[in-house]
């Protein structure tokens, strides 16, 4: 009866350590920067995160890891956690239902990130875009930098869609 | 003299260890990916992975998180500082466990129960090769008449004559330290495990790159300990080093992840039998 739901202290979020670099461009330590700015595009770790998609998407991104397209030669891995990925890959429409958990998982990944949606559903709802429960696109409830379409979207291009997503970071370490 | 000797020696082992560890490790996903008929990702991966972790946003739960992963680096560098300076081996185990500990207490500071069972299960991987490294230290005591590393340097031959089974224990302790399969139960380099990534799970950005590190550092004191086996020429000690891990690789690829009560009892099972048949022989010879 109106029990007190355990309230878990906010995480703090702190500036990367390679911020002490910023405000050195013509060194030796600005070279450091650069190094880093060089491994993020060579290490993108991903999360894959399954919003209610009938699996179809999810096997052609599955399938990315497979020998046959080896996405490990870009140096991708597939962490399963959000605290480690770089990339957010997400398949399937969004719910009512799990909009807070889409929205948990984005807000747990540390900068920089990029989210790429995969698949006519994750685009814009796509065949389920007119029910009750389905609010739509991803992009209703994150912000979304690249979309990959197709039903489902070929490992082809799910590859292509994650090389683009790769150029949005280089893009967004230049604005900085 | 003696002092810009060690300062120099210190120097060194800080500088060389992450680099040959780190090329190490990534000669060793590029023969995995061979393995697996793929092509694999280039051999300095590795070190994109540290620098890239280095230049993201740290997202922490607690200070504690902070406190002790630069502890967990510290006492790595620590343990493997005190073994190139010819230290005490028994001192050298004892810090190399602490700094487990800190991975350990890091871990458990946070609420997140994935992160709770990894160092639950870190604590039983500690439990199964501590005392295995404990008996390849007695084993080196009975042959040299001293804890002391030095003292191995001043044989005109190599360890491995009278001590043939310990290098197959240290074998297996190398097998949990490298995370590798069947021993890789506390956190695992691929996805699709059951505690997503164990004891590393709240660690993130910067301070996963310093745990990443502190490990590179961590299996540099184990190859060192395994070198030291054949310490009277530097071909024996890479012959030692390559078998060893070409067969990590081979046992990597053939086994699947098992559970922490089979670890235990095949490890002490194992590794107590070989242990004890070269203390005893060494004790009757």
């Amino acid at each position: 009866m109106g029990a007190k739901e355990k309230q878990l202290k906010p995480q703090r979020r702190l500036k990367p350590v390679s911020n002490i670099f910023k405000h050195v461009k013509e060194s030796k330590i600005g070279l450091i920067k650069n190094l880093i700015d060089k491994a993020r595009l060579k290490s993108p770790w991903l999360l894959h995160f399954d919003c209610g998609s009938c699996n179809g998407c999810d096997i052609e991104t599955l399938a990315c890891l497979t020998p046959v397209y080896d996405i490990e030669r870009f140096g991708i891995i597939n962490v399963g956690n959000p605290k480690h990925a770089d990339i957010l890959l997400v398949t399937g429409t969004v719910n009512h239902r799990n909009k807070k958990v889409l929205k948990q998982l984005y807000d747990q990944m540390s900068e920089p990130k990029v989210v790429i949606a995969i698949g006519s559903c994750a685009l814009s709802g796509g065949i389920f875009r007119d029910c009750d429960n389905v609010v739509g696109g991803i992009d209703r409830v994150i912000p979304v930098d690249v979309f990959v379409p197709g039903c489902p979207a070929k490992p082809e291009a799910i590859i292509d869609g994650v090389i683009l997503g790769l150029q949005k970071f280089a893009n967004k370490q230049k604005r900085k | 003299m003696m002092l810009l000797h060690n300062i120099l020696i210190i120097l060194a082992v800080l500088l060389l260890t992450p680099i040959l560890v780190g090329l190490i490790l990534g000669l060793d996903r590029k023969l995995t990916a061979r393995c697996q008929s793929r092509k694999g990702p280039p051999i300095l991966q590795p070190f994109f992975d540290l620098f890239k972790l280095f230049g993201k946003e740290v997202v922490i739960s607690n200070r504690w998180q902070i406190f002790c992963s630069y502890m967990y680096l510290i006492s790595a560098q620590l343990s493997i500082v005190l073994l190139f300076l010819g230290s005490d081996l028994l001192l050298i185990l004892f810090v190399q466990a602490g700094c487990t500990v800190f991975l350990v207490i890091g871990a458990m500071s946070v609420p997140s129960p994935y992160s709770q069972i990894g160092a639950h299960r870190e604590l039983l991987q500690v439990l199964a090769y501590e005392p295995l490294l404990i008996l390849v230290i007695i084993g080196i005591y009975m042959t040299t008449g001293s804890f002391m590393v030095d003292a191995i340097f001043a044989l005109d031959r190599p360890l491995v004559y009278d001590l043939p089974l310990m290098i197959i224990v240290l074998g297996y302790v190398l097998t949990i330290k490298l995370r590798k399969s069947p021993f890789d139960i506390s956190s695992s380099h691929h996805a699709h495990q059951e505690i997503v990534r164990g004891v590393h799970t709240e660690f993130s950005g910067n301070n996963l790159g310093i745990i990443e590190l502190a490990h590179w550092y961590e299996i540099g004191v184990i190859l060192s300990l395994s070198m030291l086996f054949w310490a009277t020429s530097i071909w024996g000690a890479l012959i030692i080093i390559l078998l060893a891990f070409l067969l990590e690789i081979i046992v990597d690829n053939i086994s699947a992840r098992m559970t922490w009560s089979w670890m235990l009892f095949h490890v002490w099972l194992v590794g107590f039998t070989l242990a004890t048949i070269n203390l005893v022989w060494l004790y009757m010879r």
